[in-house]
């Protein structure tokens, strides 16, 4: 017995089809991943479910009858509960706050019952065997912790299918392992759940069953032991097993390296990194590794000049400079593809080529301005390049999916000519597909002569592409390892020390 | 044609009302469109610092066979009455309080009534709406006119007095410096909201409600808590003159929109705000200076008080620190939501916030024409404009449609 199913699900926005007839089916009990490329329309498919959109035409039934949901609340009520990508908490309430918002115990003059609403929040917790103070404010507690949260908060509610959205993209690999034991729990007391991912390891490791989306139709449903992961993966992206080993093997790491490019003498901002330091050649690919919080993303920070150093030097192309804003750093013909993609990266209002020219033109300034035909043909050219989805370059970039809008990104950068490119975490929450064409195009770059500084919670991705390789503990520089030394393997003894 | 249709999206609702309005007007109120073509009487034309040494010429475009004999029986009156005047320095008389025109001849009627009376909103609604672009909000523009109305009319007397640099150089030309100090001093006023909404990170709202409270209370200290009278020609010119057959309020707030459209759109100043507006952190990491970009809003918005505050003074021909500008911070924001561009900021619409503007100055003339009390005024006006306001809100629009829709579905059926 199914305990969801949908029939024939369509979508059409402006025009394009998101979903073309989808039939999908959770039974209670189970783990159900739901894959496909960016864009494939999961995150569509599962908006319709939730009620956050209407859908053009198909229906929906849980448990045995056919719902239409008008707002995610109303599916919540029904015991549909969704947790998304993004923590969408507020982190300045306290944690029994969080879990209970919207749905708070009254005293019996109405009331919030404080006292109450801690041991609820307890309780919600102790589900998932969480032990935290619930009267915190949110914020002091991990990313994954605050994942976790948001889960409580799901399940507070008499929920039957939990629904999730990419749960692990921000997590270390000890929480996603935490976050899968109680994803089992809850299967075990019988709760669906959708899981929605992009890493495949994680697919195998807790799927039931698997569905595969593409271009807006269903591939099929399949049993998780009986698909080999080269298979899920081609069904995917549409090509033969054999296609994508060639594509991973086309990627040629490049060993010219010219001139230093950029180089940092203990530079250090106290209370976010301890001093180090940092040369890159042309050419050459510089990864940064360690766990999440270990200072990665802030040497980032402070080279492109977002959070000024307080201590050392920095020089760019044997001059010196003192990066202390963002808009020095680009008219260095610096780049950085910031972690946060909604929060630092794209402006959602503003059309696709708007957001391409953006940085150029910050770094020309307010005068010197191009012609629409100029910006036209630039937006043209990275959409072929990039082969970035979408109609037009007229389309606003908050109608793009991830994956898309990450590429947009890469444009907009790209199109300054940049000397070093930051890339920080630039895979997150994208599929295989545009993976392997980042990937592939970092390397491109780094013939071209480009610097590359790479960033990624995925060791595999740093070890496979990069030249040299930082690791980083506790917002420390703890060791450095190059060429044939670089290994999955080294680089863990590192990071764990 | 689907892009060009897009760019003007936004004017459609204000323009639709605008356009009711005038509708309601034409039925209602009578000779409610007539523009007449007036003649100035010779005792009022009188030499301004920018007279152009040519009177119309026969068989310009505007002048029609059936007042063909008038105008050029006039051209001759207004050459010599300029000659005269130049002759006698003489001070414009105030024969029902039209002024002075450059050519002779103005149009006259109530479109032209509102265009005039509605460019200190039109000026100010300019500046805000950069400044609502960018996310913020400068709730202090009344005050500022206040101020700039103060200084400029504080400086003329003291010039009409003689005892003021520059007064040497008669009344014809030193009302410039009064006009210049105006300027000066309201956009250092803007400057001021920019530091510290932009310098200092307080929040919009709160530090230019400083300048609102403080800044009448500023205009008084300049005025000595006065009511400064003044009649020197070129500032009365600048509300109550006529240049090209049309009142000169109307030319600067043409000029005024001519000016931002070209420093926003022509210069990538206007993407800077609406970018800074729609994310400005993602903004500041593509490189964008973005609190430079929000701090020029406000020096721009300061700036547009100062030309507003002008225009108010020359209007009534005195600085009242108390009155001057009251309430108009609301009216230029409201004109500057009517035109659709949203509080939250991001895309901004100057053309839309001009339709607002005289969206507005129509519904209170209208109201005044018909004899609406002034201290009623304000509760039709307030319905008015939420009707405006649904009809842009898409929500209610699907709501409104769905119901007809629904009704329509049912009629079918029946």
């Amino acid at each position: 017995m199914d305990l969801l199913q949908t029939k024939g699900i369509e979508k059409q926005f402006l025009g394009v089809k998101a979903l073309k007839g989808v039939d999908f089916a959770v039974k209670a009990g189970e783990i159900h991943a739901l894959m496909g490329e960016n864009g494939a329309g999961k995150s569509t498919l599962i908006k319709i479910i939730t009620g956050v959109y209407p859908a053009s035409a198909g229906s929906v039934y849980f448990n045995g009858k056919e719902c239409k949901f008008r707002s995610p609340l109303d599916a919540e009520h029904a015991g549909i509960s969704t947790v998304y990508q993004e923590v969408n908490l507020l982190p300045d309430l306290s944690v029994a706050e969080n879990i209970c918002i919207g749905r708070e115990p009254r005293t019996k003059l109405g009331f919030i019952d404080k006292k109450e609403r801690k041991v609820q929040a307890r309780k919600a917790l102790a589900r998932l065997d969480i032990d935290i103070n619930v009267g915190e404010n949110l914020s002091s507690y991990s990313i994954a912790i605050q994942q976790l949260v948001a889960i409580a908060r799901a399940l507070d509610v008499d929920c039957k299918l939990l629904i999730l959205d990419e749960p692990t993209s921000s997590l270390d690999e000890n929480e996603v392992k935490e976050l899968f034991k109680v994803m089992k729990k809850l299967r075990e007391e019988g709760m669906a759940i959708i899981f929605i991912t992009h890493f495949l390891d994680q697919v195998y490791e807790v799927s039931d069953r698997i569905t595969i989306l593409r271009d807006g139709q269903l591939v099929g449903s399949y049993e998780a032991k009986d698909l080999p992961r080269i298979e899920m993966v081609a069904k995917m992206i549409g090509k033969t097993p054999d296609e994508i080993n060639q594509m991973q093997a086309g990627i040629v790491k490049n060993t010219k390296f010219g001139d230093t490019v950029y180089e940092a003498k203990n530079i250090g901002r106290v209370g976010t990194i301890s001093p180090v330091d940092i040369s890159i050649r042309e050419g050459e690919q510089l990864g940064l590794a360690g766990l999440l919080g270990s200072g990665r993303s802030e040497i980032a920070q402070i080279i492109f000049g977002v959070d000024p150093h307080d201590s050392g030097t920095m020089t760019m192309c044997g001059k010196s400079v003192n990066f202390n804003s963002p808009q020095k750093a680009v008219k260095a013909k610096v780049a950085l593809i910031a972690e946060d993609r909604k929060v630092t990266g794209i402006i959602p209002d503003l059309t696709i080529r708007e957001n391409i020219m953006l940085a150029l033109q910050a770094s020309k300034g307010i005068w010197k301005t191009m012609t629409l035909k100029q910006q036209e043909e630039m937006a043209e050219k990275y959409i072929k390049l990039l082969r970035i989805k979408t109609p037009s370059g007229e389309q606003l970039i908050k109608h793009l999916s991830g994956g898309n809008q990450q590429k947009v990104l890469i444009a907009r950068w790209l199109a300054t000519n940049p000397k070093l490119l930051i890339l920080d975490e630039p895979t997150r929450g994208i599929d295989v597909g545009a993976k392997a064409e980042i990937e592939a195009l970092t390397q491109q770059l780094c013939g071209e002569g480009m610097a590359v500084i790479f960033i990624s919670s995925e060791l595999e991705e740093v070890v496979r592409d990069c030249d040299r390789v930082i690791v980083l503990r506790d917002r420390k520089k703890v060791g450095e390892v190059a060429g044939a030394d670089i290994s999955l393997k080294n680089v863990m003894k590192l990071i764990a020390g | 044609m689907n892009k060009s249709s897009n760019k003007f999206r936004h004017l459609v609702w204000p323009l639709v009302s605008l356009a009711l309005l005038l509708l309601f007007n034409a039925i209602f109120t009578d000779n409610f469109f007539k523009i007449e073509v007036k003649k100035q009487d010779s005792a009022q034309a009188v030499q301004t610092p920018s007279v152009p040494t040519e009177s119309p010429q026969p068989g310009t475009s505007w002048i029609t066979p059936e007042n063909y004999e008038t105008v050029s029986d006039s051209t001759e009156t207004a050459a010599q009455t300029v000659k005269d005047s130049a002759g006698q320095q003489a001070v414009p008389e105030k024969k029902d309080g039209k002024g002075v025109s450059i050519f002779g001849y103005y149009l006259y009627g109530t479109p032209i009534d509102i265009l005039n009376q509605g460019s200190k909103v039109m000026v100010l609604a300019i500046g805000m709406t950069l400044v609502i672009a960018t996310g913020g909000i400068d709730i202090s523009v009344g005050a500022v006119m206040a101020i700039a109305g103060a200084i400029a009319a504080l400086l003329i007397s003291m010039l009409d007095a003689g005892n003021c640099i520059g007064a040497g150089m008669g009344p014809s030309v030193y009302w410039i410096i009064p006009v210049i100090a105006a300027l000066v001093l309201a956009t250092l006023a803007g400057f001021w909201n920019g530091m510290l909404v932009a310098g200092f990170g307080i929040q919009p709202m709160v530090a230019t409600l400083v300048l609102m409270v403080a800044g009448r209370g500023v205009a008084q200290l300049i005025t000595d808590g006065q009511i400064i009278t003044f009649d020197n020609p070129g500032l009365v010119f600048l509300c109550n003159g006529h240049a090209l057959f049309l009142p000169f309020s109307v030319w600067i707030v043409i000029a005024m929109y001519v000016i931002a459209c070209l420093l926003t759109r022509k210069t990538a100043f206007g993407l800077f705000i609406e970018s800074v507006g729609n994310n400005e952190r993602a903004s500041r990491y593509a490189g964008i200076e973005a609190r430079r970009i929000k701090w020029l809003t406000y020096v721009i918005c300061g700036f547009c008080a100062g030309v507003a505050g002008l225009l108010a003074a020359s209007n009534i021909k005195c600085a009242d620190s108390n009155n001057a500008g009251l309430y108009l911070e609301l009216d230029a924001i409201l004109a500057t939501v009517i035109g659709g561009t949203s509080m939250a900021g991001g895309r901004f619409f100057l053309s839309g916030s001009l339709v607002g503007a005289i969206l507005i100055q129509t519904l209170t003339t209208t109201m005044y024409m018909k004899n609406v009390s002034p201290a009623i005024v304000a509760v039709p006006k307030a319905m008015v404009v939420i009707i405006v306001c649904l009809l842009q809100s898409p929500v209610f629009r699907a709501k409104v449609l769905s119901i007809f829709a629904s009704k329509a579905a049912k009629g079918g059926v029946q």
